[in-house]
């Protein structure tokens, strides 16, 4: 802001051919040199974050398709492999069994997760008090800001089948006692419970976000016209939702799949394999049998399953989701 | 704000049952009962944990859950401090954090400033590059990232879970879109006034990014202060542990099996900052989050 006193412009007039010449060449001097400044300011201004990212996720993605091929076990040398890992992978029990189970949990977590969240920011949307509206929404994402790790350690006193509150609960209602921990089913059951409980705030906050985006006219108009509740919101606010339902589930997808803190602390993987999951297969053969290859071909193979699912969402969403 | 509100309920005076029965499907007080009961069992985890925190360990699994102990008592918080270092585990916690939020919150302010008002060679590229890795899950980098730290020898330090942390994809897209939302016109001005690019962004750009940068500061202290899965790869010695490791899980026995009850007072302990973090920065965290989703 220093140079002020220069800009104020004198009449066009009074100068000369010539000085007016110079001053654009100056100028063009001026600009290269805040051209040379302006991309070493840029150079120095990227320069922490690009060489963090080559260095931490460019490299070691390229180095996991690398390691995936050879056999080693940190101790001795590396040695080359080829498709082996990826050959023993698939045809191992418990690599498969944590993919089934990574997709199942994915699929009733994600349809969970998106319609709590729905039906609660639908509902939360209505008419009531300012204060009121903001103490359930504060309520509903409360859970996001925990760490899944330290409240798994508590659902597992919640799911406890004969001391644990939510038995007690269920029988309140006449609900026979559920064997959460002990069974297959009842394993999973609660592994996605305590996930969904902790992420639906995430969704809940996108579609509270999404639903304030849709004009108040809309509902008007369809009011008048005598669309009722549950249609108003089947005809109108799902399909104006849509993009936001898009991006909630294509966030909730990748997440889910990523899934880890809960089985591993609530379940650790069982019983059996019934709650392992692909993360603690990559953990497990990685960082306690240090195979560390066929923990990168896992890891591969995880991350061509979260591309694939996600591209194949967004195909399907060209014909379903609809933009203002 | 309320969407589905009628246009003769403006005035004020609620809608009788019968009426918003027809419009809503449902009457507004048992909507609001049934959010309470939502609400309730939302926060029910939470409110039990607290709770079991203050009873004697022999009272914790009292059927029907006390919600407010009879007789509250600190025993259970003072055997947490007996077996475990809780405040080392505290100190390592808020060191990493805190170095963390403040990293993201440096690299992506400068980046994110580049990006949007820098002119360079490759800045679609890059930028492009910066957008893809939000994509890569941390799992399946981990382990040439630790063989990466081991080889730095930074594995089992407080460094090793600091340092690769700095750089973030969504904290520079988040940066880059703020400011891009900054009138161009007062840099312009700036720079005709004779400022040079460093000039511009230090006395024009950079005081107004404040609040930008407290959602990325405050998104990382979040996700860092309840990280789980680094730490516990990448810190073998009971010193280095962070509180999701060394609260709620003895050290050495992180997936054990049955547990005391005193590890509620350990979780309750590693709430309070997320709690603070809740409140203060609500508004930050809820556009963050927000945003997190809407950009990807």
């Amino acid at each position: 802001m220093t140079n002020t006193e220069i800009r104020p412009a004198r009449p066009e007039s009074v100068r000369t051919r010539k000085t007016r010449q110079s001053r654009k060449a100056s100028e063009r001097a001026a600009t290269t040199a805040r051209g040379r400044g302006t991309r070493l300011l840029a150079a120095l201004f990227l320069a922490p974050t690009v060489v963090g990212i080559v260095v931490f996720t460019v490299l070691p993605i390229v180095g996991s398709v690398v390691l995936s091929l050879f056999q080693w076990d940190v101790i001795e040398d590396p040695r080359w492999a080829g498709v082996a890992n990826y050959r023993k992978i698939l045809t191992d029990s418990t690599v498969l069994v944590s993919f089934r189970n990574t997709l199942v949990f994915m699929v009733l977590a994600v349809a969970l997760q998106l319609l709590f969240a729905l039906v609660l920011a639908i509902t939360v949307n209505g008419r009531m008090p300012k204060w009121l509206r903001s103490v359930f929404r504060s309520a509903f994402f409360f859970p996001l800001v925990l760490s899944a790790a330290s409240i798994s350690v508590v659902m597992k006193y919640l799911f406890n089948q004969d001391f644990g509150p939510v038995n007690w609960l269920l029988g309140t209602v006449g609900i026979p006692s559920v064997p959460w921990l002990t069974s297959e089913n009842g394993a999973m059951a609660a592994v996605v419970l305590a996930y969904v409980w902790q992420q639906f705030g995430f969704s809940f906050l996108l579609f509270v976000g999404g639903l304030n985006n849709i004009p108040k006219e809309v509902h008007e108009a369809a009011s008048l016209d005598g669309a009722s509740g549950l249609r108003k919101h089947l005809a109108i606010t799902l399909p104006l939702l849509s993009p936001t339902l898009l991006v909630a589930s294509v966030v909730g997808i990748i997440n889910a799949l990523q899934v880890f803190e809960q089985p591993y602390v609530l379940t650790a993987g069982g019983p059996g394999d019934s709650t392992r999951t692909v993360v603690m297969v990559i953990y497990e053969t990685a960082f306690e049998q240090l195979r560390f290859g066929e923990a990168s071909a896992v890891g591969v193979l995880l991350f061509v399953l979260i591309m694939a699912v996600t591209a194949l969402q967004f195909r399907l969403s060209r014909r379903y989701v609809h933009y203002q | 704000m309320s969407t589905s509100s009628l246009p003769g309920s403006a005035s004020g005076s609620l809608p009788s049952p019968a009426v918003s029965r027809v419009r809503h499907g449902l009457a507004p007080w048992a909507r609001i009962a049934g959010l309470a009961l939502c609400a309730l069992l939302t926060l029910g985890p939470v409110i039990w944990t607290v709770s079991t925190s203050l009873h004697t360990p022999a009272k914790s699994f009292d059927l029907p859950p006390k919600i407010i102990p009879t007789d509250p008592t600190v025993v259970a918080y003072r055997g947490v401090f007996d077996q475990i270092d809780v405040w080392l585990y505290a100190l390592n916690s808020t060191l990493v954090t805190a170095l963390i939020a403040v990293g993201q919150m440096i690299t992506a302010g400068l980046a994110g400033y580049a990006f949007a008002r820098l002119e360079f060679r490759f800045k679609k590229p890059l930028f492009a590059l910066v957008l893809a890795t939000m994509m890569v899950p941390l799992q399946v980098t981990i382990v040439p990232v630790f063989l990466e730290l081991k080889a730095m020898g930074l594995t089992d330090t407080l460094l090793g879970l600091i340092i690769p942390a700095f750089p973030t994809a969504f904290g520079t897209f988040l940066m880059r879109q703020y400011f891009l939302g900054m009138p161009k016109d007062l840099g312009e001005a700036a720079m005709i006034d004779g400022a040079g690019p460093w000039r511009v962004f230090r006395s024009v750009y950079a005081p107004l990014a404040a609040p930008g940068l407290a959602i990325v500061g405050v998104l990382a202290f979040n996700y860092h202060w309840n990280e789980f899965f680094r730490p516990l790869i990448l810190e073998t010695s009971t010193e280095n542990l962070t509180l999701p490791l060394g609260s709620g899980l003895p050290p050495g026995q992180t997936s054990a099996p049955a547990r005391s009850p005193s590890s509620s007072p350990g979780v309750v302990l590693s709430m309070i900052p997320a709690v603070v973090v809740f409140v203060v920065g609500q508004r930050p965290l809820r556009e963050g989050i927000t945003s997190a989703g809407v950009n990807r």
